[in-house]
């Protein structure tokens, strides 16, 4: 198609897929063998599967799990309601555009939000409850999480929504089908994979977040990222940490085939 | 189509509500004269004049802009590059191949990507601070120009390339004049995303950057980390006016690049 000089405009683009695709994964396994002093050890993976390490990951995914779920239960109806409405564009932009205000500051405000004297608080307060520590808990950290997830879950379900052919709707209907079982047998198979990317943009983050952990959930949860950034950056052990970086990968990729699309299988 | 009922729009209406409450709050506050979240005492400017005032602050705001565009604007020229060298590769495995490559730092957790890039420039001994925070924008928003570009590269109709070097077009004169201007739309997006991935980027940031360095999502970490302060508020303000400014400027350039393409087409 293009001719051969062309080929000539992958030289600097080869070199950065070796340096910072290839490079970085062959140092992380690397650097996931060696202990504090440099020397070759399996150690780090052992410390990995000692129970300290494993309740951490599990934790960690069960996390992602209520994380993800909810941020899906939220993000289906509303990307359903979208497509239903007269300017549906307009309206996604609407949704995108929070996406776009810096992460820390939206984060930042729930600081706020829930704090001991925040609107949550006196909301509370007027039906008489006492104030309580909103933040630091478990549920802040999610919710804050799935605030910051749910236009990225959004857009891939709104997407496949916007893609399906109405007619087949109308012939479940017209068939006999009720509302659910036309949603159960009809639209959710049709738009699964807008909810699979949905939920690959969503779980893979939520297992490696750290920034919102330290200042929402204040170091109570510890996410595999939290960890990794601990290794890193506080406890300069890099072996740990690329161990821990070496799991998360490992488990990015599986998430990744099990939600991954078949090209072609459905005709669209 | 149906019409809406009155449970759906409440429920929309609540989802838009919760979307945007935590950043008007943000900006209510930032009037605030009180040092405080919560409760409202006057309005006062005084938080803005002290962003602008702070030339700490300014030359960090500074950095992060130049980091943007600089990142952005190699990021494209490289992963335009690559998407036109992708396209001209015949072998279908080695295709795929690259392309699973372009793709693995999409999908990659930042916090791997920023780990692993600690690694690398320590190796290497690059000194971490503006060319390590640089290189990293350039390095994870290469992909996405790439998958930008490569769609409007591949519908694009290879007769017209045959028909330019028919009537004596050089090789650059078909990549200039003919290639180019027809992916712009793809390279415009993939440039406006590199932007916006390297303004929001904190994760990696955060692993490469040095002790003397500092961008804004860095900078708000550390403030926010040491409690509230209506600086941020006030920043968060700033911030949000100028991303409805690009939003609405990049809608226009889009819709007038649409135009302008329907018109040359037609």
């Amino acid at each position: 198609m293009f001719n051969k000089a062309s080929k000539g405009s992958l030289f600097p683009y080869t070199i950065w897929i070796a340096l910072f695709v290839i490079a970085p994964i062959v140092l992380i396994v690397y650097y996931s063998m060696l202990d504090l002093n440099g020397n070759f050890t399996l150690n780090n993976y052992q410390t990995f599967f000692s129970s300290v390490y494993l309740k951490m990951t599990l934790t960690s995914f069960w996390y992602a799990f209520l994380i993800t779920l909810f941020t899906l239960l939220f993000a289906y109806p509303t990307a359903f309601l979208l497509t239903k409405t007269k300017h549906k564009h307009l309206w996604l932009m609407l949704i995108i555009i929070p996406s776009w205000i810096n992460l820390l500051l939206k984060t930042y405000a729930f600081i706020g939000i829930f704090g001991l004297y925040g609107p949550i608080n006196a909301f509370l307060e007027v039906f008489g409850l006492d104030a309580q520590q909103v933040l630091f808990t478990d549920f802040s950290f999610i919710f804050v999480s799935v605030y910051i997830f749910i236009p990225f879950m959004i857009i891939p379900i709104f997407n496949s929504l916007d893609k399906l052919n109405p007619t087949l709707v109308y012939a479940a209907r017209d068939l006999g089908a009720s509302s659910f079982t036309t949603f159960r047998r009809v639209i959710f198979p049709l738009t699964i994979d807008g909810v699979k990317s949905g939920i690959q943009v969503t779980f893979i983050p939520a297992l490696s977040l750290f920034m919102i952990t330290r200042l929402i959930a204040g170091n109570k949860v510890i996410t595999l990222g939290t960890a990794i950034e601990q290794q890193f950056l506080v406890s300069q052990n890099w072996g740990m940490g690329s161990t821990i970086a070496v799991f998360l990968i490992i488990i990015m990729v599986i998430i990744m085939l099990l939600t991954g699309q078949k090209k072609g299988g459905r005709a669209q | 189509m149906k019409k809406l009922s009155t449970a759906s729009k409440v429920y929309l209406l609540l989802v838009f509500v919760v979307l945007y409450a935590p950043i008007f709050y943000l900006i209510f506050y930032s009037f605030n004269s009180g040092g405080s979240m919560n409760n409202f005492e006057s309005f006062t400017f005084e938080h803005y004049k002290a962003v602008f005032e702070d030339s700490r602050l300014i030359v960090i705001l500074i950095n992060t802009v130049i980091v943007a565009l600089l990142s952005g604007l190699i990021a494209t020229i490289i992963g335009t590059l690559g998407a036109i060298g992708i396209v001209s590769i015949k072998d279908k495995k080695m295709r795929k191949t690259l392309l699973s490559l372009n793709n693995v730092l999409i999908v990659s957790p930042d916090v791997v990507i920023g780990a692993s890039f600690l690694i690398l420039f320590t190796m290497i001994g690059v000194k971490l601070g503006f060319t390590s925070v640089l290189v990293s924008h350039v390095a994870f928003s290469i992909p996405i120009v790439v998958l930008m570009v490569l769609p409007k590269l591949l519908e694009m109709n290879t007769s017209l390339i045959d028909a330019a070097r028919d009537l004596g077009a050089s090789k650059r004169d078909v990549l200039t004049r003919v290639i180019l201007p027809y992916i712009q739309p793809g390279i415009f997006a993939g440039f406006f995303l590199a932007l916006t991935y390297s303004l929001d980027d904190f994760a990696v940031t955060f692993f490469v950057t040095g002790n003397g360095f500092s961008t804004l999502s860095i900078e708000i970490y550390s403030m926010a980390r040491a409690g509230i302060s209506l600086t941020v508020n006030a920043i968060s303000g700033l911030v949000f006016f100028v991303t409805i400014l690009v939003v609405i400027g990049y809608y226009f350039v889009t819709n007038r690049a649409k135009r302008v393409n329907e018109e040359v087409q037609r």
